[in-house]
């Protein structure tokens, strides 16, 4: 059983958002009114960490494009009380929307602050927006998050089923990584050593984030190449 | 005899009183408190049409006032049954007059508290998910089941010690016969009922001991089971239950301090039980400051820097005022109270304990908030305001905690009666027995 994982280079990571507008539009996450944006209610499941270091004019910026990290270990569905957030035998961690009664446990025990919240219910904007039918819409007071584009393995599945294959390296990639101008994202099965997403995952440049907390994060980063 | 007994029943005569008669004060405080709930309930219900976005809860802090009050409330309600089954294990004399009123606190403030976590519920809908697609390995779940075993427990723990006190009110007639004879459970005080009665109590006491305390160790397993600095603690356990016996005692005090004053039971809740009582807070209190000590010695030291971050937030950054605040109400304030006789009256133990009540709050707040504000990711610090709608709910809760009190207190008598009797016709005989008992043999031969 292959297990999907993700490799975003940022040395070829230009911070542009374009994953995180494609992940909005893909998978039907909600628009938050910019008020309520400000008060922390925006939703992304592809977030966009940006961090400012150094004083003007020596400063430097860092963007780091950030999806759920689909943990092989995950802190989030061990404290889910109803099971609505669960690891499937592919490593992907999943949401039950209809499930979920809203106690947001698992965005707390989240090291990576991967989920999202409906605060209200969710609101699309007619025009800019046009539902994905491949995606439920979620209601209020459920926690989402990115899923890898799960509902795009779904269709992958069925076509080499009929088929009688295995699904090719770059049949199945989710909407992040298919918008990405700088091919930054790369996606794929880990465990076939011939993917490009496991050569990178070898790379003497990889790092995960919160290494240490040993919940073995399934998203890889490739530091970026300094001068300095 | 019957006559000995009825003069019996007129001594305690005051302690009937607030079941007959009631004064005008109580309607309007009652008026009052009653306004104060359908607000909040109004305030809940437009919380339920539009959702949570009404309050100030956001990401990354995505538990806000309703979780503090949960704990808080939660730890409350140990002030009752803990103290109550504690004092009568090691047969303190004194509890007499405190035991029912530290268990009815436990009772009502325990169903509040029960309660936060659904009003916290993004989809309350949905709750009965927890019963059908319940997953033991959740804390929350581990919540559920403990804090249903207390209130189970303790409501019993409060009932079965009532059960003669009812009988004598359905023995004197009047208003409601029919509760207090479905109530009394054929009580008549038989050698046989007497003796089952001390049974059950005695058996019920050693059994919600460690049901309480298992409670708010659960409910601090909700923080140190996550890998979140702040929360990731093997201390917390035991740091809950301290906190919780600690503001339990606090609020126990301040009921008594105010049930002696609208109902006149001075002549029951004497200077000495405050002072034993205020002895107690004051130990909690030391207790309480060397757990907050080790937790951020260790903290500091170590400096592990996620930890370290949260640390500085909470002595330094915007939560300094509340931590500080804490310190001063939970430490400082109770501590030089209670060491000077001077100040150790009525009144300072009052303000001691509406101190340590606030401060065991701020502890709450400190403890859920920087830790969600400030996420390991790189991410900007969050802030949480709390709105209109959470502030009221919180006030909500307060007043169904007196009106509930006001509610227990004209039906059934606020200061256990039986055991009062009972401790002036058996009490002295078995104290002066037990003491006998301590002390080396008196006469021995030679």
């Amino acid at each position: 059983m292959p297990k999907w994982a993700m490799v975003i280079d940022l040395d070829r990571c230009t911070g542009c958002g374009a994953c995180n507008v494609a992940c909005k539009m893909e998978n039907n996450v909600p628009i938050v009114d910019p008020d309520e944006a400000q008060n922390g209610r925006a939703m992304f499941w592809m977030d966009m960490v940006a961090t400012y270091e150094g004083e003007f004019p020596h400063t430097e910026a860092k963007h780091v494009p950030k999806p759920c990290f689909h943990c092989d270990d995950p802190p989030c569905t061990k404290v889910c009380p109803v099971g609505a957030t669960y690891r499937n035998p592919e490593g992907l961690v999943g949401q039950i929307y209809h499930r979920c009664i809203g106690c947001r446990y698992c965005m707390a025990a989240c090291p990576f602050t991967a989920k999202v919240y409906n605060w209200y219910d969710p609101k699309w904007i007619d025009g800019a927006q046009v539902a994905n039918p491949d995606v439920s819409q979620r209601m209020v007071g459920v926690v989402e998050k990115c899923s890898f584009c799960a509902h795009r393995l779904q269709k992958v599945k069925e076509t080499a089923d009929v088929e009688g294959r295995e699904i090719q390296e770059n049949e199945y990639v989710p909407a992040c990584m298919e918008n990405c101008p700088a091919d930054a994202i790369v996606f794929g099965d880990i465990d076939n050593r011939n993917s490009k997403v496991s050569r990178l995952s070898r790379s003497y440049r990889v790092f995960r984030y919160m290494d240490d907390l040993g919940v073995k994060p399934k998203v890889y980063y490739l530091a970026r190449r300094t001068s300095s | 005899m019957t006559q000995r007994s009825g003069a019996m029943v007129d001594r305690d005569e005051i302690l009937f009183r607030p079941i007959y008669f009631t004064g005008k004060g109580f309607h309007i405080t009652f008026g009052i408190l009653a306004l104060v709930l359908l607000w909040s309930l109004y305030m809940y219900v437009t919380q339920l049409s539009s959702g949570l976005g009404l309050t100030g809860m956001n990401q990354p802090v995505s538990w806000g006032f309703y979780i503090v009050n949960f704990v808080f409330f939660i730890g409350i309600s140990h002030a009752g049954t803990l103290i109550s089954a504690i004092l009568r294990l090691s047969k303190a004399e004194w509890r007499r007059p405190i035991t029912r009123m530290a268990e009815v606190i436990t009772a009502i403030v325990l169903a509040i508290g029960g309660l936060h976590p659904i009003i916290d519920l993004g989809r309350p809908d949905r709750m009965l998910n927890l019963f059908t697609a319940g997953r033991l390995q959740s804390p929350l779940l581990w919540d559920v089941t403990s804090i249903t075993a207390y209130f189970t427990a303790s409501t019993v723990y409060l009932y079965l010690p009532m059960i003669p006190d009812i009988a004598r009110i359905r023995d004197r007639g009047g208003k409601m016969k029919w509760l207090y004879t479905f109530m009394a459970w054929g009580w008549r005080g038989t050698k046989r009922q007497k003796h089952v009665l001390n049974r059950a109590i005695s058996i019920l006491m050693v059994m919600v001991i460690p049901i309480a305390i298992s409670v708010h160790t659960v409910i601090s397993y909700i923080f140190s089971m996550t890998l979140q600095p702040g929360w990731h603690s093997t201390i917390f356990g035991p740091y809950f239950v301290v906190g919780a016996i600690f503001s339990g005692i606090a609020a126990l005090l301040i009921v008594m301090i105010a049930f002696r004053r609208v109902y006149h039971f001075e002549n029951y809740l004497k200077e000495i039980h405050f002072q034993y009582l205020g002895t107690l807070l004051l130990i909690m209190s030391l207790i309480w400051f060397y757990f907050t000590f080790s937790e951020y010695l260790t903290g500091v030291f170590g400096a592990e820097p996620h930890e370290m971050h949260i640390i500085m937030y909470k002595l330094t950054g915007p939560y300094a005022v509340f931590f500080w605040g804490m310190i001063l109400c939970n430490f400082v304030l109770p501590v030089i109270i209670m060491s000077f006789k001077k100040l150790r009256t009525i009144t300072g133990i009052l303000i001691a304990s509406m101190g340590v009540v606030i401060g065991m709050w701020l502890e709450r707040l400190i403890i859920v908030v920087p830790s969600l504000a400030n996420p390991r990711m790189e991410l900007p610090a969050g802030m949480y305001m709390p709105t209109m709608l959470e502030w009221s709910l919180f006030a909500g809760g307060i007043a169904v905690f007196v009106m509930g009190f006001m509610i227990f207190s004209k039906f059934f008598p606020l200061i256990s009666i039986w055991e009062i009797e009972e401790g002036r016709t058996h009490g002295r005989k078995e104290v002066e027995e037990r003491i006998e008992s301590y002390l080396p043999a008196a006469e021995r031969p030679g």
